[in-house]
């Protein structure tokens, strides 16, 4: 007799409660929707654009045009995924970017091999995202402000001691390290896979590793964190330090597209790249995120361009689609996540 | 003699010109369950949080198993195998409960990546043992559509998952239905048949008296009373002299009976 209301019991739980019971794949849907709503959403653009001029949006050469300035945003992109998780913000990298860059032109014009010039830019990167980290962490500043100021500083400094003289790498095409980074392989621009690997890992390193996960507690709720033993500010630094790395890695990766490197160089990305951590998927207040969302998220946002003017729309529609695109991913990504407090 | 695990002696905590505690001694062997006492804003959370290393006390010491240590912190507090399940709870409401679990303490390889199959056993395992029969709820739900006695859950697996020493406990009843009480109160037990410790922090003295061995009572920010439990007669008596410390004369003009035992540098 007991064992049957138990039985009765646990039936009505298991009814009321159905919709929790989901199969493997409405649990990867659950788990990823933000990610695989930045998907729909690509998915979505490029099947307007194929409506709207099949011909050149079946044909490769577009694809492999974007696909070659795409990992550049990609590096960009990906950490910041980070930065906005821990709770903070980084407006910085656009001239982390150049001022590391600027260190691979000096070693590789100065003769010495490319491989020396891309050591020195990541350790630049490395520590310029160290010290604007340890001025909004240990500073106790405002990362939005701080780190819009540390942007006019670096590139600052760049254009007081370049004069604004760009720096030539002709010689770059006969090296190894041009053959590694910025050759192709089966057709595709190398610096592709790069980026592909480059998303793997900081995947892996966002929701497998002590790193990632500690980044999700420290943004969900730092006092928490800071009550179970985690260093929340050396958490906070990491993600900076970390953005400084890799857009050292996507300064370099530039240069070496142009064979130059410009003074200018990463100011372009500023506002692009920060749209897609947000088309991403990831919110502004911290505490969850996606990297795969914010790869698709560049991927949509690098797209926009080649593609309203691959539709035939003069390039006078680009700001206003771009601007349509985030707003309305913005809007599904907001429908489609909840927010616990 | 017992061991005892851990001293604080003469804890003093001072935000700005304002005493939060005016040097505090707490000693908890092992074994027992020490009840701390006292009103609103009297010193108990901060003594705790002291004790956990979530703040730090402006001058005192602390003793782990007869040593003095130095640069005292939450990591430290894990290590020295002190536990501590905090009155809002320390979780991340936004994070699954296996996350939560291991928050601060996560099972990694030592490259530092997660070993997730152990975390999911180990919080399979937990989850049981405090109580979560349902199976709505897997360790991949997340804390925020949880109810405050199942965060409450969360919490103290968290708390018991290391195997550790002292259990710290500040106000687990609050906010809980009657049958969750139970469970904690249930689950406080049990830790102490298995020769762990526990320090309990209650309004309810009730409550606290029924479970705990030892008294300390908080006020003001100092130590009012410290007494063996089976130096009371009753629950009663301990509610006298709270309310004694409370209102000195208002307790005397009602006549009522004043409790046995003085407070502290009281004549």
């Amino acid at each position: 007799m007991q064992k049957d209301n138990a039985k009765v019991a646990a039936t009505v739980s298991t009814e009321s409660w159905a919709h929790r019971h989901e199969s493997p794949m409405q649990g990867f849907i659950l788990a990823n929707r933000a990610s695989l709503g930045s998907l729909a959403v690509f998915l979505t653009m490029l099947l307007i654009f194929i409506i709207a001029n099949p011909t050149v949006f079946t044909s490769w050469a577009l694809y492999s045009s974007v696909l070659t300035t795409l990992p550049v945003a990609i590096f960009l992109t990906v950490p910041l995924v980070f930065v906005v998780t821990v709770g903070e913000i980084d407006l910085s990298f656009p001239a982390t970017m150049g001022l590391s860059a600027w260190m691979f032109a000096l070693v590789v014009h100065a003769g010495f091999d490319p491989f020396l010039g891309f050591a020195a830019a990541i350790v630049m990167g490395a520590a310029l995202g160290a010290l604007v980290g340890a001025l909004v962490v240990y500073g106790n500043l405002s990362s939005l402000i701080a780190t819009l100021g540390m942007n006019f500083v670096l590139r600052g400094l760049i254009l007081i001691f370049t004069e604004g003289k760009s720096i030539a790498m002709p010689t770059l095409n006969e090296t190894a390290a041009f053959k590694i980074f910025s050759s192709e392989v089966f057709g595709l621009p190398i610096q592709i896979v790069w980026a592909i690997l480059f998303t793997i890992f900081s995947a892996l390193l966002y929701s497998r590793h002590r790193f990632g996960v500690q980044v999700h507690m420290v943004g969900d709720n730092p006092d928490s964190a800071a009550q179970m033993g985690i260093n929340v500010n050396l958490v906070r630094l990491k993600t900076f330090v970390f953005v400084g790395i890799a857009a050292a890695i996507a300064g370099v990766f530039s240069a070496m597209i142009n064979f130059t490197w410009w003074p200018t160089s990463g100011d372009g990305y500023l506002l692009p790249v920060l749209a897609s951590v947000f088309v991403g998927g990831t919110p502004t207040w911290g505490g969850i995120g996606t990297v795969f969302g914010g790869a698709i998220g560049a991927l949509t946002v690098s797209f926009i361009q080649t593609g309203i003017v691959g539709a035939g729309l003069s390039g006078f529609y680009v700001q206003f689609f771009n601007g349509l695109i985030i707003i309305l991913s913005l809007l599904g990504h907001r429908w489609n996540q909840i927010r616990y407090r | 003699m017992t061991e005892t695990l851990i001293e604080l002696k003469n804890i003093k905590k001072s935000y700005g010109n304002v005493y939060a505690l005016g040097g505090v001694d707490l000693n908890v062997q092992k074994g027992e369950v020490v009840g701390l006492l006292g009103d609103n804003g009297a010193g108990k959370s901060t003594l705790i949080k002291i004790l956990a290393g979530a703040i730090r006390p402006t001058s005192g010491e602390i003793i782990v198993r007869g040593k003095p240590v130095s640069g005292w912190n939450a990591a430290r507090s894990r290590e020295a195998g002190i536990e501590t399940v905090f009155q809002d709870r320390a979780l991340a409401v936004q994070q699954s409960i296996v996350r939560n679990i291991f928050m601060g303490n996560e099972l990694v390889n030592a490259f530092g990546f997660l070993n997730v199959k152990k975390e999911l056993s180990e919080a399979h395992r937990l989850m049981r043992e405090i109580g979560f029969t349902s199976k709505v709820f897997s360790p991949h739900s997340i804390v925020g559509q949880l109810s405050g006695g199942e965060r409450q859950g969360v919490a103290i697996a968290r708390a018991i998952h290391k195997q550790a020493e002292l259990i710290v406990l500040d106000e687990p009843t609050t906010a809980l239905s009657l049958t969750e009480t139970a469970k904690v109160f249930h689950f406080v037990r049990q830790v102490k048949a298995s020769g762990r410790s526990i320090v309990f922090i209650g309004h309810n003295i009730h409550h606290v008296y029924d479970i705990a061995d030892r008294f300390l009572v908080i006020d003001r920010g100092k130590v009012a009373l410290e007494i063996a439990k089976d130096r009371i007669k009753s629950a009663e008596e301990l509610v006298r002299f709270m309310e004694h410390i409370a209102h000195p004369e208002e307790s005397e003009k009602e006549g009522k009976v004043k409790p046995t035992f003085k407070k502290k540098g009281e004549a």
